[in-house]
């Protein structure tokens, strides 16, 4: 097979899978804010990109900081939730300010927010320049260990792996365990009850779009470890994480996490047997014929729309 | 004569909106501004017609459609294969490794002109192929999704995937598209070369003209029955549906005009501009063209036409100027008209020069010279 063995071909696919997982991390915590967003309010966010640049500037920020204090070590978790607070302030505003004179116009919120990627995209510019810059990790994430000679795998892909099983799980508990997810539930399902028996909407609304910005910070502080960050980071991710939203059926907590394992595995495997564009190109264009055949996306429930 | 007037201009106001653009495009802007600003003009008019058929699609379908750069672009490049084919004649080329194929695929190792080129050595394909190409394309995909009832915000989200498929597919097969420089060198059309300053004075002159055509076809299309469908549609599709109509057909046919009306001003840009580059086909300038139609006026296909314009103009000013600046006006223009005008410059045009109808006035003013059709003009008066 392409002039490999077979143990070699089996290796290949260990770490190409690995470093998918590194991918599917990073999508999956995308997506989840994305998935909150518009599977559960049916706003189209183009800015989710920028929200994630603004999680990972604030790490990179930190992690000069910490430099400074010398606290390299120990300074990651608190980046982490510092990025989720201020992605979700950001959100929070931005809904005040923009998304909630737009709920009755789909279409025109996607226009909006891609104005809002736009200004923020040159914010970052002019505010960090248009290099690209990347964080100072602290040593336990550094490296890899090998299970077998032949097999490298990065200690940061299994730490951001693990973030995004946390948020994973967070997520699902938030939604379908507590109180606040049962009022956003309740929102999404039937405004005008949830309205009757006493759920401040309008707040919900709020929170919803602001929680999902907030996991897109957290995407970014996890970006920081694989990759280094420039302005239009972010914009790279957008498209990929709509597919991967759309393709698990926009409602469905499950099919988001299948279908980012699905679109990263692809994507990093066949990007070492063809070219890295081949393989992207391949990858979305299953996602989009299997979407043509069947629109409602893997996971979701029978309804149109 | 007032059915012809109704059907293909829009009434009598719209006859005179698009005799002021008429005399703009083809008259006003040839006489003042010198050749390099008209060859700008010259772009953004290839741009207006795909503001243009946005207005269609979006304004009056409500279908969004993130992927016109794609039809746009597609429609340049086989324009582009021609010329790019006609340029690279073994005399010309004879510096190759192998003569008489393009440039780029000599660069990367290509030995023969590749099966799908090969239809773009004689012209009427190619013109065939610049309409056919992207409506057909506009067709499978049109087809594909509303026959399966997906609109609205899925459409816009599969069309712009398609959209940033087919601008890494360019970028990645450098061999047979020039990758991300795109097909350069472009020479000659037929023997007749388009690098000369008359040709580009006859080439802004056929571009504007179609661009009327373009506006006069799209308003009969509107003024049909199936334009009254079209609104219809957009704000009560399922009550079209349950009327007996066939929703998925309209829709698709819509979206295969929109496709040909893009395709044809990216033809127009390839022989004005002299080369094709994936930097027209992606989600960025897809989206750009978006708002385009969006500040001119999502239902005026006039007011897209003076959106392509002012906005380009404003970008190249600016981007020479002031390039950090560029960004946040243009993001802050996307937030602008959607929030504040969501009917475009037309939409503030209808409002504020309600008192002043430009219409009624010349023909008040002139009303001796044109007697005769001032009568006809104003016979519902």
């Amino acid at each position: 097979m392409f002039g490999y063995s077979m143990e070699e071909v089996g290796n290949i696919v260990v770490m190409q899978g690995f470093s998918g997982l590194s991918l599917f991390s990073v999508l999956l915590l995308m997506a989840l804010g994305l998935a909150i967003i518009f599977g559960q309010m049916g706003v189209i966010n183009m800015a989710h990109g920028e929200f994630m640049t603004v999680g990972a500037y604030t790490t990179v920020f930190l992690s000069k900081m910490a430099v400074e204090f010398d606290i390299v070590n120990s300074y990651f978790v608190f980046a982490i939730i510092a990025a989720f607070i201020l992605a979700f302030f950001i959100g929070y505003f931005v809904e005040y300010a923009l998304i909630r004179h737009l709920y009755k116009r789909p279409l025109d919120t996607l226009l909006a927010t891609w104005g809002l990627s736009l200004v923020m995209q040159q914010i970052f510019r002019s505010t960090f320049g248009a290099k690209e810059v990347s964080a100072e990790l602290p040593e336990w994430l550094l490296g890899s260990f090998k299970p077998t000679p032949d097999i490298d795998i990065p200690i940061n892909g299994v730490f951001v792996m693990g973030l995004a099983l946390i948020v994973t799980v967070g997520v699902y508990l938030f939604m379908f365990r507590s109180r606040g997810g049962l009022r956003i539930r309740a929102t999404v399902q039937n405004r005008m009850m949830a309205g009757a028996v006493g759920i401040n909407t309008q707040k919900v609304d709020r929170l919803t779009f602001a929680l999902g910005c907030g996991i897109a910070g957290v995407a970014g502080a996890a970006f920081t470890t694989i990759a280094s960050t420039g302005p239009t980071t972010g914009s790279l991710y957008i498209v990929d994480s709509f597919m991967v939203v759309v393709f698990g059926g926009a409602a469905s907590l499950m099919g988001t996490i299948a279908s980012a394992f699905g679109i990263a595995q692809a994507q990093s495997i066949l990007q070492f047997f063809m070219t890295s564009s081949m393989g992207k190109v391949s990858t979305l264009m299953t996602i989009v014929i299997i979407l043509m055949m069947r629109p409602e996306g893997l996971f979701a429930s029978k309804v149109r729309k | 004569m007032t059915v012809i007037l109704d059907k293909c201009f829009g009434g009598k106001q719209g006859a005179v909106n698009l005799a002021i653009l008429a005399i703009l495009l083809l008259v006003i802007f040839p006489l003042w501004l010198d050749l390099f600003r008209l060859g700008l003009i010259g772009k953004y008019v290839t741009y207006a017609f795909v503001a243009v058929s946005l207005v269609l699609l979006w304004g009056n379908g409500g279908i969004l459609s993130l992927g016109q750069g794609m039809f746009f672009g597609l429609g340049g490049y086989c324009m582009a294969m021609f010329l790019k084919l006609e340029a690279s004649d073994p005399i010309s080329t004879k510096i190759q490794t192998t003569p008489g194929i393009p440039d780029f695929m000599d660069w990367n190792q290509i030995t023969e002109i590749p099966w799908f080129w090969q239809p773009f050595k004689s012209f009427p394909l190619t013109v065939f192929f610049v309409l056919a190409v992207p409506t057909f394309l506009a067709f499978i995909i049109g087809y594909a999704m509303f026959k399966r009832r997906v609109g609205g915000v899925y459409f816009a989200i599969i069309t712009q995937a398609i959209a940033l498929i087919l601008s890494i597919l360019i970028v990645g097969q450098q061999g047979y598209t020039g990758g991300v420089n795109g097909i350069t060198d472009l020479k000659t059309l037929l023997g007749w070369d388009i690098r000369t300053d008359s040709a580009k004075y006859v080439l802004y002159f056929i571009n504007a003209s179609l661009l009327i055509g373009v506006i006069i076809l799209s308003n009969y299309v509107l003024s049909s029955k199936f334009g009254m469908l079209l609104l219809a549609m957009r704000d009560k599709e399922e009550r079209v549906r349950f009327s007996g109509y066939d929703v998925s057909s309209f829709k698709i046919f819509i979206f295969c005009y929109a496709a040909m009306i893009s395709a044809i001003g990216g033809a127009m840009f390839t022989l004005q501009i002299g080369f094709m580059s994936p930097s027209f086909v992606g989600i960025v300038p897809s989206i750009e063209m978006v708002i385009f139609a969006a500040v001119g006026g999502r239902m005026s296909l006039i007011g897209a036409v003076y959106g392509a314009l002012l906005v380009n103009f404003g970008k190249t000013m600016f981007s020479e100027n002031f390039p950090e600046l560029w960004l946040f006006l243009m993001g802050g223009l996307f937030i602008a008209v959607v929030m504040f005008f969501p009917d475009g410059l037309a939409g503030v045009y209808r409002d504020h020069a309600k008192n002043f109808n430009l219409a009624d006035w010349l023909i008040a003013r002139y009303t001796k010279w044109f007697k005769k059709d001032a009568n006809m003009l104003g016979d519902k008066v």
